[in-house]
């Protein structure tokens, strides 16, 4: 932004020929030249830094502080005026005692399972044929990236229209295929289907994600490698053991972590496309969790819950930088 | 084996770096296993023994 100042500086001696740098140079008051070129480097790498770490402390750390200082309280936030009481590990103690709260859990470790075994086999299975030169393989490898392209609240919806039982293309595929009657079964309404319901929509859309980091590894063997296996007529399966899946399998490793992370936090698909029903039979923990803070309105003992997965995620991502740090330095 | 053991015991960082990424899977492990509660209860102070320990062996030298 250049100021009344500099414009008036402008008009009286600057050429328009100078560059935008030149301008403002001159067009910057003396007694502020000054004052910046007495600044150290260091100073001005500060001052350059300090409002992301302004903002970095005032957006992700006080809120964390806080809600580490608010999981040791009763502290219920449609009461703001009720006094807060400290209670000690009470919250965390209820939590981890509470036989609903490790059903959620193990809801939330189905999923988790399910989506990582189906998104790794498929993601591996595409990427080592999307790896095989072949016509319109680049036209193939856009059209598969598709879905993780679309919004996750999109993709819910949309599959909720998906799976209606009357109308949902779903159930019609699966009679062509299977001979079961397609309003015999509701995916999203019986609480054995529904689990597996909200596992195709997240597997159909992040295996694409998966697929481009196997990809990504399988691009990276030398061809060389393979050339002195045939070399040493090792076949196909053999060089698919010793050579593709050990070299791929730091990516695959990365890929897992990366998607365990997300899915261990998996929110709005989930949402959008169950609520969490039928009962509570996919309900996950943010789900839960959202529901303890914002339904419940108990502030203090969601914030331990918040705290509990926040360590496990924590714990999960050091592991993740670790074998980040491992395929870099390959 | 032997090298692990040596590297735990000169604290080097790869040696507990691996102990630490042991006791977070194990604390996710039990967190998550539909088994026994006494598992579920103590896998938060498991995951967080792991992560504070990850945090700190990280500083050690390689």
């Amino acid at each position: 932004m250049v100021g009344p100042l500099a414009f008036a500086t402008l008009s009286r001696g600057t050429l328009m020929s100078d560059t935008p740098i030149e301008r403002v140079a001159k067009a910057t008051p003396p007694t502020v030249g000054r004052w910046i070129r007495g600044l150290s480097d260091r100073t001005i790498a500060w001052l350059f830094v300090a409002p992301t770490i302004f903002l970095l402390l005032a957006i992700n750390i006080f809120p964390l502080i806080w809600t580490v200082n608010l999981s040791f309280t009763n502290f219920r936030a449609n009461r703001p005026n009720k006094e807060i009481e400290y209670i000690g590990l009470q919250n965390y103690e209820r939590i981890l005692t509470d036989g609903d709260i490790w059903l959620t859990m193990q809801a939330t470790a189905h999923f988790l399972f399910w989506t990582l075994f189906f998104q790794v086999l498929i993601g591996f299975t595409l990427a080592w044929l999307i790896n095989r030169k072949f016509r319109g393989n680049d036209l193939w490898t856009t059209i598969i990236v598709l879905p993780m392209m679309l919004s996750p609240a999109v993709v819910g919806n949309f599959w909720t229209f998906l799976y209606q039982p009357q109308i949902g293309l779903f159930n019609y595929v699966v009679e062509f295929f299977t001979g079961t009657p397609a309003s015999s079964f509701q995916m999203i309404g019986d609480v054995s289907l529904a689990p597996w319901s909200i596992v195709i929509v997240d597997t159909w859309m992040w295996t694409p994600f998966v697929m481009l980091i196997c990809l990504a590894g399988l691009r990276s063997i030398p061809d060389y490698i393979y050339e002195a296996a045939a070399i040493d007529r090792a076949s196909k399966w053999r060089q698919f053991w010793t050579i593709t899946l050990p070299m791929v399998l730091p990516f695959l490793m990365l890929a897992v972590l990366f998607r365990g992370i997300e899915n261990f936090k998996m929110f709005d698909l989930v949402v959008q496309l169950t609520g969490g029903g039928p009962g509570s039979v996919t309900e996950l923990t943010s789900i839960n969790l959202k529901r303890e803070a914002f339904e419940k309105w108990r502030t203090g003992y969601a914030s331990a819950y918040a705290i509990i997965l926040f360590v496990t995620v924590f714990g999960l991502a050091s592991i993740y930088v670790k074998a980040l740090n491992k395929v870099k330095e390959r | 084996m032997s090298e692990f053991i040596h590297g735990l015991l000169h604290l080097r960082r790869g040696a507990w770096e691996l102990v630490a990424s042991l006791l977070i899977a194990l604390g996710v492990v039990m967190l998550m296993q539909p088994y026994l509660l006494w598992l579920y209860t103590w896998s938060f102070i498991v995951t967080l023994v792991g992560t504070v320990m990850f945090i700190i062996v990280s500083h050690f030298p390689e």
